[in-house]
């Protein structure tokens, strides 16, 4: 059904084409309407960002000095995402694939279409047949309103969210510990502390703004241990180095437990009174000496010592990861012995000492709290709890035995689209074609699927397999709230409506819950009704929204949560009493080293990981339109060691072909002292023959259900290319004005 | 003391939020004024950022036959005007640091004016406005040198030639002046660099391409 036949002519159609100008051009003389204060759309720190309105259309942005996070400062990307609003590439009205092609079609022709479709696989394979594949840089409303639409629209057990490729070791990790998922701290603690721990985190590329926080606190004398296979701008700029083999992090944090243990640098009056299980770990980090540490990390065992010292010595420290240490399938396990350190030393729930994982997308935090992942109900709350239960099916006003069961994770519901399991699905604010480990398996299960419905304001690659397109809307047309990676709910204002016969998302989902007959259930009028019904269906979850107003907000320039009551200021840092487990402690978890699920071998000598450029944002969807960025970054590359380089006779811009047990891709070779000559890296940014995931592993985390992302084996071949980096052609000297 | 810019290499990530930024001053009409080089990518991933550093004494303005860069009262050299600009690009070829453009669809020299319309309307360039860690910072002397623990130097000598300017470096040194010798490479590396000569990464080029070439 879903198979697209003409790539040639739906590239031509609908992009993505480079655009790099306002609308109607660069012009000095604008006559400004309004001033919209709002948030980037893109990564988890939420920069505040003013847009400016011409005429009902975005035209520029202006710093938003005053809000507090950023105080005007932006990435790339968040400087040109107003560009995107009126792309030419942008979908103005329905589609619907016809013999293969995409045609213009009313909302009332596809929606029917899209309703009489899911009728049909209902009654023939029953309501779990159809399943819902939401994402996280959705304002928080619409995350909520996926998840009830899944259950209480559609009826089917299957929905889940993108953040299972992004956020979930570390939620489950959180979980483990802690027993609430949330960063511990707020950022104006990062500069009181004296040392900094990130693990796994390439913020000077995917978090740029952060870096603000990070450089105040090294202007405070301050110092920064960086863990990282790579010499990221971050791993340059800190003060020590762990260039560890990937997948390896287990190992590197009980080998620093274990020096902290024998140095006498824990802090065993916390660790009596606020934890559990701390026997049990320290007879575990007692077999992890700094030498079996390096033995597994690669990592001298002296900078392990001199990482334990400076971090156990200091009086004030933070522990931050990201998805470098997450996206294994022993993520949460990275996750919980980190937290280990944490604990041990008692440096959580104090100004300048805490904990933290930098979530990755806009509203990585806020998409996993309110009951679009395939286990959870609103405000953190699950699925398999007949208490949760029977709460949220009160709010909502649905029988008990209505509600269906917990559903399975993205990749895992790939699998069942496969195996006929799920033979319909409807996706919004993701790209599978890009973002999911092991695409060619990811394209027989979309070419397997009898339906396949896409909601999208850009027409992604994986979109292109839709059978129905609806026109969506981007983040300046619509409003709600985020909530950032430090927890602090913020709120997205509206600029300008939806061009063309474009519509807001909440407005298209509620449209097909209606017309399956569902419409008793979805009675929202505006974002703020359904952020109405949010605050309740989340009062006494963990995730506590019921004390945030749209206006307390705009008050405060956000509210971080738990916020129980009206009259609570909110909660910005965590822990300073207790944990949430019942009995308010934290957990010790012993945790033992085991590989990656795949480790080099003879054939697969290398190990490669994925990451991201600082000049696109995930799946690229977005950002590969718009000329500035693409300019400074056109196309994957392979990073590889010189040491392997000359081993293989490789020159610096020459093509390679990079082959796994999965798939194969041609990328150029960027040579480079900056990673270790065991490790490879292709930023995962781009579809089809440029996807560095036709390569990755689809191996998942047994816990929190993340794919492997971060290490697999495979081998680099030499394909004697005579073809140049689309960039490198103008290494021969070609002046821009003689190509132009 | 008058609001200057600070230039700190140290802290840049390679973002170029700059970059971007620049084009969205209402007078730079779309057009970037800055430039982000890669060092040497294969070596490391340090990066540099280089905007006007509004020479005291401007070299562009000395060499222009038609007087047609001119420096406000607050010390910002400006763009070229545009009815007297020659087309001559004698300021883009004797900048010392490689700053001035030629925009050859408009048939005048462009160059970073310290977002004119901005600071004298008191909000800061664009640039550093938006740079996340403070590579390019806006402000007094007074304000922003505590806060460091860089040095801040505005002295470089070329040659023979010493150009004092309106913006800072910030170095993690103790030297006064930034020294460079005439092939253009600063002199602690001279060495180093005479053994091993480099060849640059694609990389570098494909920056270095669109952002020395002088024109727009």
């Amino acid at each position: 059904m879903s198979k697209v036949e003409n790539l040639e002519q739906i590239i031509k159609e609908f992009g993505p084409h480079l655009h790099d100008a306002p609308y109607d051009g660069w012009r000095a003389d604008r006559v400004i309407d309004k001033v919209v204060p709002t948030h980037c759309p893109y990564c988890a720190v939420q920069c505040g960002m003013n847009l400016l309105v011409e005429n009902n259309h975005v035209v520029g942005f202006e710093p938003r000095y005053d809000f507090p996070v950023n105080e005007g400062r932006l990435c790339p990307k968040g400087v040109t995402a107003y560009l995107q609003v009126h792309h030419p590439d942008r979908l103005l009205h329905p589609l619907i694939k016809r013999n293969g092609m995409f045609e213009r079609a009313t909302w009332d022709e596809a929606l029917d279409l899209v309703v009489s479709k899911f009728k049909e696989l209902q009654a023939k394979y029953g309501k779990d047949s159809i399943g819902v594949y939401s994402g996280s840089s959705l304002t928080t409303e619409k995350t909520y309103l996926m998840g009830k639409f899944a259950r209480a629209g559609l009826q089917t057990r299957y929905v889940d969210y993108n953040g299972r490729l992004c956020m979930v070791s570390a939620a489950a990790g959180n979980n483990k510990a802690f027993g609430i998922d949330r960063a511990a701290n707020p950022w104006s603690d990062i500069p009181l502390a004296e040392i900094l721990l990130i693990a796994g985190a390439n913020c000077a590329e995917t978090f740029p703004v952060l870096n603000k926080f990070l450089w105040q606190q090294r202007d405070n004398g301050g110092r920064w241990i960086i863990v990282d296979p790579r010499e990221t701008p971050t791993a340059r700029q800190g003060d020590l180095h762990l260039q560890l083999k990937p997948g390896t992090d287990v190992a590197l944090a009980n080998g620093m437990l274990h020096v902290l243990i024998e140095e006498g640098y824990t802090d065993e009056a916390f660790i009596n009174a606020r934890t559990n299980n701390w026997e049990e770990t320290k007879l575990l980090a007692a077999r992890y000496t700094p030498q079996v540490a390096s033995e597994i990390t690669d990592v001298p065992a002296e900078k392990i010592v001199q990482a334990a010292r400076l971090y156990g010595r200091a009086k004030t420290a933070m522990v931050m990861h990201a998805r470098g240490i997450e996206h294994h399938t022993n993520g949460v396990n990275n996750v919980l012995s980190y937290i280990n350190l944490v604990l041990a030393t008692g440096k959580i729930g104090k100004p300048g000492s805490g904990y933290g994982t930098i979530t990755g997308q806009g509203n990585g935090q806020g998409g996993r709290e309110h009951g679009q992942k395939a286990d959870q109900l609103p405000g953190q709350r699950s699925i398999l709890n007949p208490e949760h239960r029977k709460y949220v099916c009160q709010v909502w006003g649905l029988p008990e035995e209505e509600l269906p069961q917990a559903g399975v994770s993205v990749v895992e519901m790939f699998n069942k689209m496969r195996e006929g399991e799920i033979r319909g699905l409807l996706s919004l604010c993701n790209n599978v074609m890009v973002s999911l480990p092991d695409t060619n398996q990811v394209r027989r299960s979309l070419e397997g699927l009898d339906f396949y419905v896409c909601i999208d304001f850009f027409m992604s690659e994986g979109s292109r397999y839709a059978d129905v397109v609806l026109p969506g809307s981007t983040w300046s047309e619509d409003e709600g709230v985020t909530c950032n990676s430090e927890g602090r709910v913020v709120k997205i204002n509206k600029a300008a409506d939806p061009p063309g016969e474009a519509r807001e998302d909440w407005w298209i989902v509620q449209e097909i819950a209606r017309r399956m007959g569902r419409g008793k259930y979805f009675q929202f009028n505006s974002p703020r009704e359904i952020f109405d019904e949010l605050r309740v269906a989340s009062k006494g979850g963990n995730a506590d929204y019921y004390g945030i107003s749209y206006e307390k907000i705009e008050k405060q320039n956000g509210v971080f949560w738990p916020c129980p009551t009206e009259d609570h200021p909110g909660t910005p840092r965590l822990f300073e009493e207790r944990f949430y487990h019942a009995d308010g402690r934290a957990k010790f978890h012993a945790i033992e080293y085991n590989p990656p699920a795949e480790t080099p071998d003879e054939e697969y000598p290398l190990i490669l990981t994925s990451g991201r450029v600082v000049y696109q944002y995930l799946s690229g969807n977005q950002t590969r339109r718009i000329g500035f960025l693409v300019e400074q970054c056109p196309e994957p590359y392979v990073e590889i060691h010189p040491i392997t380089a000359m081993k293989l006779k490789v020159n610096d811009g020459e093509r390679v072909k990079v082959v796994s047990r999965r798939g194969e891709g041609v990328f150029p070779a960027l040579i480079v002292k900056t990673i270790r000559p065991d490790t490879i890296f292709i930023p995962y940014h781009w579809g089809e023959e440029l996807a560095a995931n036709q390569l990755t592993n689809p191996a998942l985390d047994p816990v929190s259900k993340i794919p492997e992302f971060k290490a697999c084996a495979a081998r680099i071949e030499k394909i004697h290319s005579r073809q140049l980096p689309i960039m490198g052609e103008k290494r021969r000297g070609i002046s821009r004005s003689e190509v132009r | 003391m008058e609001e200057t810019m600070f230039i700190d290499p140290q802290r840049c990530i390679g973002c170029r939020a700059c970059v971007a930024a620049c084009r969205e001053c209402a007078t730079h009409k779309g057009y970037s004024m800055i430039y982000v080089d890669y060092l040497d990518r294969s070596e490391t991933t340090a990066t540099m950022p280089t905007v006007c550093m509004h020479c005291v004494e401007p070299t562009c303005a000395l060499v222009c036959p038609a007087d047609a860069i001119k420096v406000s009262e607050e010390g910002i050299v400006m763009s070229a005007l545009k009815p007297r600009c020659l087309d001559c690009r004698n300021c883009v070829n004797a900048c010392p640091f490689g700053v001035p453009k030629y925009n050859t669809e408009m048939h005048l020299q462009m160059k970073c004016d310290m977002c004119f319309d901005r600071s004298s309307e008191g909000l800061k360039p664009m640039c550093a406005s938006v740079c996340p860690t403070g590579a390019i910072s806006f402000g007094r002397y007074e304000e922003i040198v505590p806060l460091r623990r860089t040095k801040p130097v505005n002295a470089h000598v070329f040659g023979n030639q010493r150009v004092e300017t309106k913006v800072y470096l910030m170095l993690p040194t103790d030297a006064d002046t930034v020294e460079v010798d005439g092939c253009g490479v600063f002199e602690g590396h001279i060495e180093a660099d005479a053994q091993q000569p480099k060849l640059e990464s694609w990389i570098d080029t494909q920056v270095e391409q669109s952002d020395k070439s002088n024109e727009f």
